[in-house]
C-alpha cells in the first residue's frame, strides 16, 4: 500500500460492493462479494406490497368527494395519491387501517371487505 | 523536534499530528491530561477539530462513531471503567466499520477503586473486533497513533492504542515529535469508501436477518486478516520517513535464546533489563514484546518462539476461570505444527503491583527448574 | 365530478417517506415522520436508536426513506446526533439538518442522559421524540412516558401504571434550549409549522410528538387521528411551545375543555379503570392544565 501520496488513505477493500444499486426490487445476495462492506441500504421498500396485509379496503365515492385532501394527508402508508385533482388509493400498499374513511368529512369513503 | 513529554501528551500529539477532526471525550484518571492538552490544542487552533465534551464515555464513543460515518477522522481516549462503559459501542464501531482511533490507559477494574495499571480493561475487549496495540514508550505511543489512523482507515476497522497507567501515561520521556508536513505526507486525509450524506442517502445499520448477518461479519474477519501485513508495511514506511520501525512484535536477543519471555506494555521493556541481567549470569534469555495483540500476530510469534527451548509468558491480567490471556493465546498459537515448545504462564502485577527486573529473574529460575509447565497458574508476587 | 376545482392541500406534496414500510395499520409514528420530513426537506440526516422506527424503515438492505439514516444504539440518539453534526461540519457540510429521532423509551428513560448532555451543550440538532407511551417495539412494556392508569405488559391490570407520565417537557425547559414544542399528528399543519420553525433555529430544538399506537393502546386503527384530537381538546396533551425555557406559548386553547372519559373509553389499555380512577386522572389533568396556563400568562 503506497503512502506518501497526497489524497487519501487508499481503501484495501476495493473489491467490496460499495456502489449502491438503488433499486426498488428486493435485493438478494448470492455471495459475500455482493454484500456491502457495512450494513447499509441499497434499495427501497417498494418491493414490499403491504396491500396484502389488509382485510378491508377503502372505496372512494368521487361524486361526493369535496377534494379537501384530508384522506391523502392522514394516510400513514402514503397509499393515497392525487390523480386529476382527486384522491386515488394505491391498493398495492394500502393496509386497510380505515383512517381515511374515519376522517373523511363528507363520509364518502367506505371500507369494504376484501373478497376471500 | 524533541520534547520531554508524558505518555498522555504523546497521545494528544499523535491526535494533533494525525489531524483528528472530531474528538469526543470524558475525563477519567489517568487519562485526563490527554483531553486537557487536546482542549488547549483546539483552543489555540493548532488542532482544527470539534471537541465534544460529552457527558459519559458511552456518549463519547457514540459521538465518535457518528462523526466517523459522516467522513470525519474521530479520536477519543479513556481508561478502565470508561472503556468498559463503552463496551456495547466498541462492537458497534467494528461491526459498523468505523475506523475510530482510541487511546486507552490500562487501568485496573474496580471494585475496589484502583487507578494503577493492569491489562484487564483492554484485554476484556479483545473480542470486540478492534485492532489493539500495546505500547512501551512515549515515542511508541505517538508513532503508533499516527500509524493507527492509516491502518484503520485502510481496512475500515477501529484501533485502540494502549499504554500503562502512570508507568507510561504519567512518565516523562524524550519524544521526537515529527513535523506536521512530514506526517501529512505519510498520513493523507480520511476518505472513506462510503459516508453518510443526504446527497447519497442510505440507512446504515438497519435490521439484519440471519440471511445477511453472517456475511457481514465474515467480511470483518477477512479484513482483520489483512492487518498484520498492513501493520508491517506501514511500519516499514514509517521507518523510511521518520527513522523508527515498529512492527507486530519487538524481539530482543531472541536469536540464540533458550528461554524467551513473552511480555507486553512497559513490563516488556523491564523484561529487557531482566534479560540483560540473566545473560550476565549465563542464562541465554530473550524477550518478545507483543505490540499488536489484535489481530494476533500468529506468524511472528510462531517464528520467533519455536526456536526456544522454553517460553515464559508474563501476564499482567487474568481471565478468571482460565489463565492469563497472553498465555492462553500464545499457547494456542504454538499448538501443533512445528512449533512445539513448552509454554509456562505467570501472572503478576495486577492492580499496579510493580514488575521489576528481579521478577524476571524469579520467573526464569522457576521456568528453568521445571521440565513441564504447571497446569495451574503460577502467581508471582502474591502475598501468601 | 364535473367540478374543475383544484385540490388545495395544506401540506407540500413531495414525499420523503415511501410506501412498503413495516408499520402497523394506523401507526401515527409514521405520520410524524412523514410530516417532519416534509418540513425539513431532503437535506436531513436521521439518527434513529432502537425504537419502532428502527424496524418500520425496513430491513437491510432496503430503506423506505429518502434521507440518510444512522441506526444507533439505544441510549445514543442525542450523542450520535451530536457526533454526526460535528462530523458533517468538519467535512464541509454545514447545511444538513441533523435529527435525533427516538421513541419515548429512548428519550424519557435510557436516552435521557445523552439528551440532557446534548441539550446542556446546546448541540445544533433537532431532537424529535415520537411518544406512543410505552416500549412498543419490544412488545408494549411500560416506560416513564406511560400515562397513569395504563395497562402494559409490565403493568398488568392488577398493577396498572400508578405513576404519572414523566413531564419531560418541563425537564427540557429547565435546560433553557432555544426552542421546544409539543405536537400531534392529528394537527399536521401545526406540526409542520413547528418543524419548519425549528429548522431555522440554531442550537438544541426539541419536538415532543404525541403518536397513537393502535397495537399498544388496544384502540381501533382508524381512531388514531381522533385520539390525537381528543388529547388536545381534553388538555391531556396540550399543544404549546417554549423558547429558552421561559417564554411559553399555548397554540390551541380549546373553547370547551372536554372531560377525559371519552378518550379513555376508546382504548383497551384503559378498560379496567373504575370511576374513581377516572376522577383521579381528571383532577391531575386539570391541575396540569392550570399550571400550564399560568406559565403561558404574559409576564408583567
Amino acid at each position: 500500500m503506497k503512502g506518501g501520496t497526497l489524497g487519501s488513505v487508499p481503501f484495501l477493500g476495493k473489491g467490496n460492493a460499495m456502489k449502491p444499486k438503488k433499486t426498488d426490487e428486493k435485493i438478494i445476495f448470492q455471495t459475500e462479494k455482493e454484500v456491502p462492506l457495512m450494513p447499509m441500504s441499497l434499495g427501497s421498500m417498494l418491493y414490499n406490497k403491504t396491500g396484502a396485509w389488509r382485510n378491508i379496503r377503502p372505496v372512494i365515492d368521487l361524486n361526493n368527494c369535496i377534494q379537501c385532501g384530508i384522506c391523502w394527508k392522514f394516510c400513514p402508508d402514503v397509499a393515497i395519491h392525487i390523480e386529476n385533482e382527486f384522491p386515488a388509493v394505491n391498493l398495492e400498499y394500502c393496509k386497510g387501517c380505515g383512517i381515511c374513511a374515519e376522517e373523511c368529512p363528507s363520509k364518502c369513503i367506505a371500507m369494504v371487505e376484501e373478497e376471500k | 523536534m524533541k520534547k520531554v513529554i508524558m505518555g498522555n501528551h504523546a497521545l494528544s500529539w499523535g491526535a494533533q499530528l494525525g489531524r483528528a477532526q472530531v474528538i469526543a471525550a470524558y475525563p477519567i484518571t489517568p487519562q485526563t491530561q490527554v483531553v486537557e492538552l487536546l482542549s488547549e490544542m483546539c483552543a489555540n487552533k493548532t488542532l482544527d477539530a470539534k471537541f465534544i465534551k460529552v457527558e459519559s464515555e458511552h456518549s463519547a464513543m457514540a459521538a465518535c462513531i457518528a462523526a466517523s460515518i459522516a467522513g470525519a477522522r474521530a479520536f477519543t481516549a479513556t481508561s478502565s471503567q470508561g472503556l468498559t462503559l463503552m463496551h456495547e459501542l466498541l462492537h458497534w464501531a467494528s461491526g459498523g466499520r468505523n475506523p475510530v482511533v482510541m487511546g486507552n490507559i490500562n487501568r485496573a477494574m474496580a471494585p475496589g477503586w484502583s487507578i494503577w495499571t493492569d491489562q484487564n480493561d483492554s484485554l476484556s475487549q479483545r473480542d470486540t473486533g478492534w485492532i489493539q496495540f500495546y505500547c512501551a514508550s512515549n515515542q511508541e505511543v505517538l508513532d503508533t497513533i499516527i500509524q493507527a489512523f492509516r491502518v484503520s482507515e485502510a481496512v475500515m476497522i477501529p484501533s485502540m492504542v494502549v499504554l500503562d497507567a502512570f508507568a507510561l501515561s504519567h512518565t516523562y520521556e524524550v519524544v521526537d515529535i515529527p513535523d506536521q508536513e512530514k506526517v501529512d505526507a505519510f498520513l493523507p486525509r480520511f476518505n472513506p469508501p462510503i459516508r453518510l450524506t443526504p446527497s447519497d442517502p442510505h440507512a446504515f445499520g438497519g435490521l439484519t436477518s440471519p440471511e445477511h448477518y453472517f456475511e457481514l461479519r465474515y467480511k470483518l474477519q477477512k479484513d482483520m486478516e489483512k492487518v498484520p501485513e498492513l501493520v508491517e508495511e506501514t511500519g516499514r514506511e514509517y521507518e523510511k520517513m521518520f527513522g523508527r520501525y515498529l512492527g507486530e512484535v519487538e524481539d530482543y536477543r531472541c536469536d540464540d535464546a533458550e528461554l524467551i519471555f513473552v511480555t507486553s506494555g512497559t513490563a516488556g521493556y523491564t523484561a529487557r533489563v531482566g534479560v540483560d541481567q540473566l545473560r550476565h549470569e549465563g542464562v541465554r534469555a530473550g524477550n518478545v514484546r507483543i505490540r499488536m495483540f489484535r489481530p494476533f500476530p500468529f506468524e511472528k510469534v510462531r517464528m520467533i518462539l519455536s526456536r526456544a527451548r522454553k517460553v515464559a509468558v508474563v501476564d499482567r491480567n487474568i481471565s478468571y476461570g482460565h489463565h492469563g490471556i497472553f498465555y492462553q493465546e500464545v499457547k494456542s498459537a504454538l499448538y501443533g505444527g512445528n512449533h512445539d515448545v513448552p509454554v509456562f504462564g505467570y501472572i503478576t502485577g495486577l492492580g499496579g503491583r510493580d514488575i521489576m527486573p528481579e521478577t524476571y529473574k524469579e520467573i526464569a529460575q522457576l521456568t528453568l527448574a521445571k521440565q513441564k509447565p504447571e497446569e495451574d497458574i503460577t502467581w508471582i508476587g502474591v502475598k501468601r | 365530478m364535473s367540478k374543475e376545482k383544484k385540490m388545495k392541500l395544506s401540506l407540500p406534496t413531495e414525499e420523503l417517506m415511501g410506501s412498503g414500510h413495516l408499520a402497523c395499520q394506523g401507526c401515527a409514528a409514521t405520520l410524524a415522520m412523514r410530516y417532519v420530513l416534509k418540513a425539513l426537506g431532503q437535506k436531513t440526516a436521521l439518527c434513529i436508536p432502537a425504537c419502532c422506527w428502527s424496524v418500520i424503515d425496513g430491513p437491510f438492505p432496503q430503506s423506505s426513506l429518502g434521507v440518510p439514516i444512522f441506526h444507533c444504539a439505544f441510549e445514543t440518539a442525542a450523542s450520535s446526533a451530536s457526533g454526526l453534526k460535528a462530523g458533517l461540519e468538519m467535512v464541509g457540510d454545514t447545511e444538513t439538518t441533523v435529527v435525533a429521532w427516538a421513541g419515548d423509551g429512548g428519550t424519557f428513560d435510557i436516552g435521557i442522559q445523552a439528551l440532557s448532555g446534548a441539550a446542556e451543550r446546546n448541540e445544533d440538532i433537532i431532537y424529535v421524540c415520537y411518544d406512543n407511551e410505552a416500549y412498543m417495539n419490544t412488545g408494549i412494556q411500560r416506560s416513564s412516558a406511560t400515562p397513569y392508569g395504563a395497562w402494559t405488559t409490565t403493568t398488568p391490570v392488577r398493577h396498572f401504571k400508578n405513576r404519572p407520565k414523566k413531564d419531560l417537557d418541563a425537564i427540557m425547559a429547565a435546560h433553557r434550549i432555544p426552542y421546544q414544542a409539543t405536537a400531534n399528528t392529528s394537527y399536521p399543519e401545526d406540526l409542520y409549522k413547528k418543524a419548519k420553525k425549528a429548522k431555522d433555529i440554531k442550537g438544541t430544538r426539541f419536538l415532543h410528538i404525541y403518536a397513537p399506537c393502535p397495537t399498544g393502546w388496544k384502540s381501533r386503527p382508524e381512531d388514531s387521528i381522533k385520539l390525537g384530537r381528543m388529547v388536545v381538546q381534553n388538555c391531556i396533551f396540550p399543544l404549546y411551545e417554549v423558547e429558552n425555557g421561559e417564554k411559553y406559548t399555548l397554540n390551541i386553547r380549546p373553547r370547551e375543555k372536554k372531560p377525559v372519559d371519552d378518550y379513555f373509553r376508546l382504548q383497551g389499555r384503559f378498560r379496567h379503570l373504575r370511576d374513581e380512577d377516572l376522577k383521579f386522572i381528571q383532577a391531575e389533568v386539570d391541575r396540569n392544565w392550570e399550571r400550564l396556563l399560568k406559565l403561558c400568562e404574559p409576564k408583567s
